[in-house]
């Protein structure tokens, strides 16, 4: 039995997974219950969630400690560095089946719709234009500009690129008040991305009539923009973990791919954004 | 590289329950992932025996037809994501680290998640029979607007696809890491074991295809609580919208079952064959080839949803296309074999079994690929009879296959021959006994998925049924056959078969150790 150190490490046992299962069911459960009004939903899926943030706490908590007391040899940061590429790879095969949506309406159904023949037997009178919200829905809206917000949104976005590749050269570099400092400014910038978009919900829905009920295109972009938003989310709550480990003085300048890792991660909900803000918003 | 296993120096195994469920260990949970599969096989099998029954004689005896259509959709979800994928991430588990001479999986621990994602999901794919308004009633493909008028059992369906989805991705992204960073020094990608490079093949689809089928089921979902009309004309949308996304993720869900099954058929030939796999490195490629070709022959399964013909002649040549990678693999397969030193266990009877009646499935899908012969045979029992040939003849028996030639190796016993020989005759008869009459059923015109049919199909059916029962209960014999081995085997020689030549069984003793490769072995 090897025990040499520079070893590739092989976790003991673990009861973080089942904890993880057991809150998958809760919330897959309650959310059923939830949406079709049966009683206890609500609260079921409550604690799943509770279970969920435990097993996230407990099982990272458990990762931060190995990678810190150094069990982590480089081909243990090989795997991570495949891990996190083929996960953010299956997440661009998620956006790409709300996107795949989005193009086949825009391109292929709205029209088919308002094909001469078709509409003559279901919608005469129907124009295809775009952004639509179909033959039937009674309700009108008013399509989200892309100038406004969302394009100070972007900008932000953008810019919390920017900060997080200085913080990255910083650490680099072992400069770490620069480091903490850029973090700091990155999930700034994350968090006011977040709430302008909250405001923009709020005023498509309040203003715009603009609601997820709005046909074709209230669909895509809520779920589109939603999905995105959640991803910041995610990614923005991942950038405070990060930062209050740079804080204890986590990572060092040749090994920090816990950094890097949600570093990929922020710019891909970037790079998602920009096709977000190039194909629901402004073409 | 060398391994450092942390509780050999800080604390013991939990024993009993509590060692199966946070284990992190890959022979553990390749052992967890086998028996689910064989417990949902199971399960699976008794929804097809419902269905079997129902359509024993024409007119309506035993079930209703909403319960009819609850056992079709279960039966296809639970033999796809419950027992054939499992199945072969079972292998994928126990095999791939001892191929490539690894010390275990790269990532142990959600190894363990992967796993124990699929009991909740089981759980939830039954449970949906209990609600109000029973499960869901639309068939394995989910297809709108069906699913958006179904009670709350829809729901449970798909939050359990949901789960199965992220189950089959972190275990892909696994085993992926898995073979591209913990081979032993000298293994490289071309000398890594041709069901090594299927498997990495495979994760690659999975990885690709699962999220587009969350995204699917997930417009469902929001279709049908939250007002969105993805699949509703009246809002712009399409049904037909579905059914692309539904089979972008679903042409290739065929090849993520099949390519395993070709990777553990490409162990099994040489080794009975006693002579190394002809045509190696095109194998490698012809795997490739019809992974890529995958993603682009979708819309195959909708010659009838009213497509431009330049689509259906694109969709139909794009199609045929795919004969030519599987018919190399299958030349390459009988040169394998070609003057060779051949014996006949039975995991070489599984193979050969496998080999004829694949090839005769991939051929009755030749013929579904032609659209204007598929537009006569879309949705009957011809396409029942065709991908049957490919799940059960293909990949299962694949299955049985990789079971009957690594169980020595795993338990360090032996299986009775005898009576795995008669596994393989009765599965080989009952098999074609239920499936090859459904030829001539689709053929003369019969619909899938319907619990009656008109009278002049009545005689096909009832050997269709009879041939699905003794299909069925064929396998309480290889249940028995894996019982009796492991509990009173005979000892397992160190390497029962004379031609297999990858590390597990020239560098490991038999049965394996628990853990396998603490120091890499170097391939030359």
């Amino acid at each position: 039995m090897s025990t040499q150190p520079g070893g590739y490490y092989l976790p003991s046992p673990s009861h973080w997974p089942i904890f993880g299962s057991i809150a998958l069911f809760l919330m897959a459960f309650g959310g059923v219950l939830m949406m079709n009004g049966a009683g206890g939903g609500t609260a079921t899926l409550v604690v799943g969630v509770l279970v969920m943030i435990y097993m996230l706490v407990g099982w990272f908590g458990t990762v931060i400690g190995e990678s810190e007391s150094g069990k982590y040899n480089k081909q243990v940061d090989v795997s991570f560095r495949w891990g996190m590429s083929w996960f953010i790879f299956s997440e661009v095969m998620f956006f790409a089946a709300f996107f795949g949506a989005l193009f086949y309406m825009r391109v292929l159904s709205v029209p088919w719709l308002a094909d001469a023949d078709t509409a003559a037997l279901l919608w005469p009178g129907f124009t295809a234009e775009w952004p639509a919200s179909g033959p039937a829905i009674a309700e009108q809206f008013t399509p989200m500009g892309a100038w406004g917000l969302p394009a100070i949104n972007t900008a932000i976005l953008l810019t919390s690129g920017v900060t997080i590749t200085i913080a990255h050269w910083a650490l680099k570099e072992n400069k770490r008040s620069t480091l903490n400092w850029f973090m700091f400014l990155t999930i700034a910038l994350g968090l006011t991305f977040i709430a302008v978009q909250a405001y923009e919900y709020g005023h498509a829905y309040k203003d715009l009539n603009l609601t997820l009920e709005s046909g074709a295109y209230g669909a895509t972009f809520f779920m589109l923009t939603g999905f995105h938003g959640f991803h910041v989310t995610v990614g923005t709550i991942m950038l405070i973990v990060i930062w209050l480990r740079c804080l204890k003085g986590h990572f060092k300048p040749e090994n920090h791919f816990g950094f890097e890792g949600v570093a990929w991660y922020w710019h891909f909900v970037d790079v998602v954004w920009l096709g977000l803000f190039v194909f629901v918003y402004w073409l | 590289m060398e391994a450092v296993h942390e509780h050999d120096h800080s604390h013991d195994h939990p024993t009993g329950l509590m060692r199966w469920v946070t284990t992190t260990n890959h022979k553990d949970i390749g052992t967890m992932y086998l028996w689910f599969s064989f417990a949902m096989f199971m399960v699976g099998g008794v929804m097809a025996l419902i269905i079997r029954t129902e359509l024993f004689q024409p007119g309506l005896q035993v079930v209703q037809p909403e319960f009819f259509n609850q056992m079709t959709t279960l039966h296809g979800l639970i033999m796809v994501f419950g027992a054939i994928m499992p199945a072969f991430v079972g292998f994928a588990n126990w095999q791939i680290p001892m191929m490539i001479g690894a010390p275990d999986m790269a990532f142990p621990r959600m190894n363990n998640w992967s796993f124990w994602l699929l009991p909740p999901a089981g759980t939830l794919l039954v449970l949906s029979m209990f609600v109000p308004g029973g499960s869901a009633g639309v068939g394995w493909t989910m297809y709108a607007p069906l699913t958006v008028q179904q009670g709350m059992g829809m729901d449970l369906v798909i939050f359990a696809v949901h789960i199965l989805g992220m189950s089959s991705i972190m275990g892909s992204i696994n085993i992926v890491t898995t073979i591209l960073n913990l081979r032993a020094p000298g293994m490289t990608m071309m000398k890594m074991p041709l069901f090594v490079w299927t498997w990495l093949i495979t994760a690659y689809l999975l990885i690709a295809a699962m999220p587009v089928l969350a995204g699917a089921v997930t417009m469902t979902l929001t279709d049908r609580h939250f007002g969105t009309h993805f699949f509703n004309a009246a809002g712009g949308g399409d049904p037909v919208l579905f059914q692309h996304i539904f089979w972008f993720f679903g042409h290739p869900e065929v090849y993520i079952i099949a390519i395993p099954a070709f990777g553990v058929i490409s162990q099994v030939i040489p080794a009975f064959s006693r002579k190394p796999l002809f045509g190696y490195a095109s194998m490698v490629y012809a795997t490739a080839s019809i992974a890529i070709l995958s993603f682009l022959v979708w819309a195959h399964h909708m010659y009838t949803v009213g497509m431009p013909v330049e689509a259906q002649l694109y969709y139909m040549f794009a199609t045929m296309l795919i004969a030519v990678p599987t018919g190399v693999k299958v030349f390459n397969w009988v040169a394998t074999m070609w003057k060779g030193s051949m014996t006949f266990e039975t995991p070489m009877l599984f193979a050969i079994g496998f080999l004829f009646l694949f090839t005769l499935g991939g051929f009755t899908g030749l013929v579904l690929a032609l659209t204007p012969v598929d537009v006569q045979l879309h949705d009957t029992y011809y396409v029942v009879a065709h991908f049957h040939y490919v799940m059960v003849a293909g990949a299962l028996f694949s299955a049985f296959a990789g079971v009957y030639f690594w169980l020595p190796k795993w338990i360090g016993k032996m299986y009775d021959e005898t009576l795995g020989k008669w596994h393989f005759w009765l599965s080989i008869i009952f098999f074609n006994l239920t499936f090859f009459v459904q030829h001539f059923l689709g053929l003369a015109g019969m619909p899938r998925r319907i619990p009656d049919y008109s009278l002049q199909f009545a005689d096909f059916n009832m050997i269709s049924s009879i041939g699905a029962f003794g299909f069925g209960l064929s396998q309480l014999l290889f249940l028995y056959i894996l019982i009796k081995a492991i509990r009173s085997g005979e000892k397992a020689p160190e390497k029962p078969w004379d031609g297999a030549d990858t590390l597990e069984w020239t560098h490991l003793p038999t049965p394996a150790p628990y853990h396998s490769f603490e120091t890499p072995p170097t391939v030359k």
